[in-house]
């Protein structure tokens, strides 16, 4: 192939390559979030209650125990798995039940959930239940106004007096 | 499917040249490629400010001026480039069905580097911090917790107000250790490789780079605003070479990308294992003969020949062949200064041989065409021009596994009893079959690589002619030049 036809078959090639990087390095944009949307996660890591409640050894099962192990109180280590309920303007839009983690499922259980929802005025309730009995032990509503793109955390704090938003 | 790759080289071959044909350079532009994001990288980490609030910052004053940008546009585009090329180099090896037998393990390895290079890919646009950023590291936290072998969810840690600088600092360690794990994947990849190519060459490697910068420059890599957590990315300039898997993701589910990922590595890794393609016979050594000079171990194109303390002769090493490696091209037999058709003696043994297609019967099948009345030899190869085609009654015609299999004393051995001329035929620059044939074979003719041709064979009575299947007319040509 003649010099000049070479040369410009290079730059045409070279140029192919560096337009297909730069066209898909770049473009289509993506819309992570749809527009007029926020998002809403409800994340939470909490020790449900245990499964028993702690009561004091008997005479016999100490008398079993060697005695540097003889606690007063014999305590399950197993807890209850976090039921959690989530409704927007009276649809329930998320239940979940996190099982508690760790082989003795004495460990904390963790929930992670994102959802969509329209920007504007929401009722939120949400409900959260971390011992054996069959009544949600937390509760809480609010009335919320959410922006385009905000995202709003539900999370569980027991030292910030239980369910959050922010 | 290879006559047409076999076309495009060709129109590839018309621009850059047979021996800088970047089709054929795939796996050496990925190294280079490595080194330009070593080197860009390595600059834009001294300037960036490795802290959650400062990175944003540091990285856009960096973009307002026009080396900075070149230097982020470069890094940027050489990693588009790269995942490309990665996935061009594994296509054409597939195509070409270079994945199987003695090619297996750097196909194996080559499936290992695939997401050792997105994670590296992904892992870096965590450290510009901007909205992009944010997306990805969220995004690639939410995939992760979709693992379910997390005790606590990773995506919390992008819950409230802004990201610590100690989860800050594991972007970091992500972003440098796992190039680090790449460089030492890609020198695994081509361990069983000879003489692998691990640069291109200079005019394609300076080519490549000012294409790149020229990029870089025309279209420089913007920042998409600082990453803020209380509100989520809407509307991104979105990277697809390196991100698709977000998207993906979103579009399907967590455990859907990776089953697919799961799969896709699983087809890729499986796939040697499938071959039905029957191993050609390997090399054999044969001791007597053999005095450990090391050319064929030199020349093996797979690395496949070792040198051992030799049984039968003291002091003298001895070629040893793993038949795992061995290709069954024959160019050790061309390397090894035993393979001359010069030795007298009843039996031609050469020091390691084809034992299909040993060169006993090579140079009987040349002395009986020569004795015919041949005046013109031509030497082919069975993957290049189809010689066979131009057998007549004036030329003698040796078809080879590869080119590299020619000793090349048999050129002048051929000139010495009867022939007039002799053409050398093999796959053209860079597309050899077994890679190394027509260098090895255009080397030694010129004296420039042992065991060479000698000096006073006369440079007109002999030429090479690289040429592919489909391209007989040309080795005809060459003949018909040296009538």
């Amino acid at each position: 192939m003649s010099n000049w036809r070479s040369w410009l078959g290079q730059a045409v090639l070279y140029g192919l390559f560096a337009l297909f990087i730069g066209v898909f390095s770049h473009w289509p944009a993506y819309q992570a979030l749809p527009p007029h949307e926020a998002v809403l996660k409800v994340s939470f890591i909490h020790h449900g209650q245990r499964i028993a409640p702690c009561r004091p050894y008997t005479q016999a099962e100490l008398a079993k125990l060697a005695p540097n192990m003889r606690t007063p109180l014999k305590c399950e280590r197993e807890r209850a798995p976090v039921q959690v309920e989530v409704d927007l303007d009276g649809a329930t839009v998320y239940r979940h039940l996190a099982q508690p983690s760790g082989l003795s499922r004495d460990g904390a259980s963790s929930v992670y959930h994102r959802l969509n929802v329209a920007a504007g005025e929401h009722r939120v309730v949400v409900r959260l239940k971390d011992g054996t009995g069959p009544a949600f032990d937390h509760v809480r509503e609010t009335t919320l106004r959410l922006q385009p793109a905000q995202v709003l955390v539900i999370d569980f704090d027991p030292e910030k007096g239980g369910i959050t938003f922010s | 499917m290879r006559r047409w790759l076999r076309a495009l080289d060709h129109r590839f071959d018309g621009a850059f040249g047979a021996a800088a044909d970047p089709l054929k350079q795939l796996g050496a532009l990925a190294f280079l490629l490595l080194w330009l994001l070593a080197g860009s990288g390595i600059v834009l980490y001294a300037l960036l400010e490795t802290s959650a609030a400062g990175a944003y910052g540091s990285i856009s004053a960096l973009s307002r001026e026009p080396l900075g940008a070149a230097l982020r546009g470069l890094h940027r585009y050489a990693a588009d480039a790269f995942v490309l090329l990665a996935l061009l180099h594994l296509l054409r090896e597939w195509l070409l069905g270079r994945h199987d037998r003695f090619r297996r393990y750097s196909w194996i390895t080559g499936v290992v580097l695939l997401p050792i290079v997105y994670g590296c890919a992904i892992g870096g646009f965590w450290l510009h911090w901007d909205r992009l950023g944010q997306f990805s590291a969220l995004a690639t936290a939410e995939w992760l917790d979709a693992l379910g072998f997390l005790g606590s969810p990773l995506a919390r840690n992008f819950l409230y107000g802004a990201v610590s600088d100690r989860l800050f600092s594991l972007f970091v360690f992500v972003h440098l250790g796992l190039p680090l794990l790449l460089v030492f994947a890609c020198w695994a990849h081509v361990q069983r490789i000879g003489t692998p190519r691990v640069f291109p060459p200079r005019r394609l490697a300076l080519g490549t780079t000012l294409m790149l910068l020229a990029l870089a420059l025309a279209l420089p890599v913007q920042s998409q605003g600082a990453a803020d957590l209380a509100s989520a990315p809407q509307r991104l300039a979105f990277d697809w070479l390196l991100l698709f898997v977000h998207p993906l993701a979103a579009a399907t589910s967590a455990q859907f990308a990776w089953a697919l990922l799961a799969l896709v590595l699983a087809a890729l890794a499986w796939l040697p294992f499938a071959s039905r393609v029957p191993r050609a016979p390997v090399a054999l050594v044969q001791p007597a003969h053999c005095n450990g000079c090391g050319r064929c171990v030199a020349d093996c194109p797979y690395g496949a020949i070792t040198l051992v303390p030799h049984p039968l002769r003291r002091r003298l090493q001895l070629a040893q062949v793993r038949s795992a490696l061995c290709a069954g091209c024959g160019i050790c037999t061309g390397a090894c200064p035993s393979s001359t058709p010069f030795r007298a003696g009843a039996a031609f043994v050469t020091g390691i041989d084809l034992p299909h297609e040993p060169l006993a019967a090579v140079r009987e099948r040349l002395q009986r065409a020569l004795a015919a009345g041949a005046r013109r030899l031509v030497v082919g190869c069975e993957h290049g021009a189809r010689v066979d085609a131009l057998a007549g009654a004036q030329v003698a015609v040796l078809t080879l596994p590869c080119s590299g299999m020619l000793p090349p004393s048999f050129v002048d051995y051929a000139l010495q009893h009867g022939a007039a001329s002799v053409v050398v035929s093999g796959c053209r620059e860079g597309g050899c079959e077994y890679r190394l044939g027509p260098r090895w074979t255009e080397a030694r003719l010129r004296g420039e690589r042992e065991p060479h041709l000698r000096p006073s064979v006369p440079a007109d009575r002999w030429r090479t002619v690289w040429a592919d299947a489909g391209e007989e007319a040309r080795v005809r040509a060459a003949m018909e030049a040296m009538a």
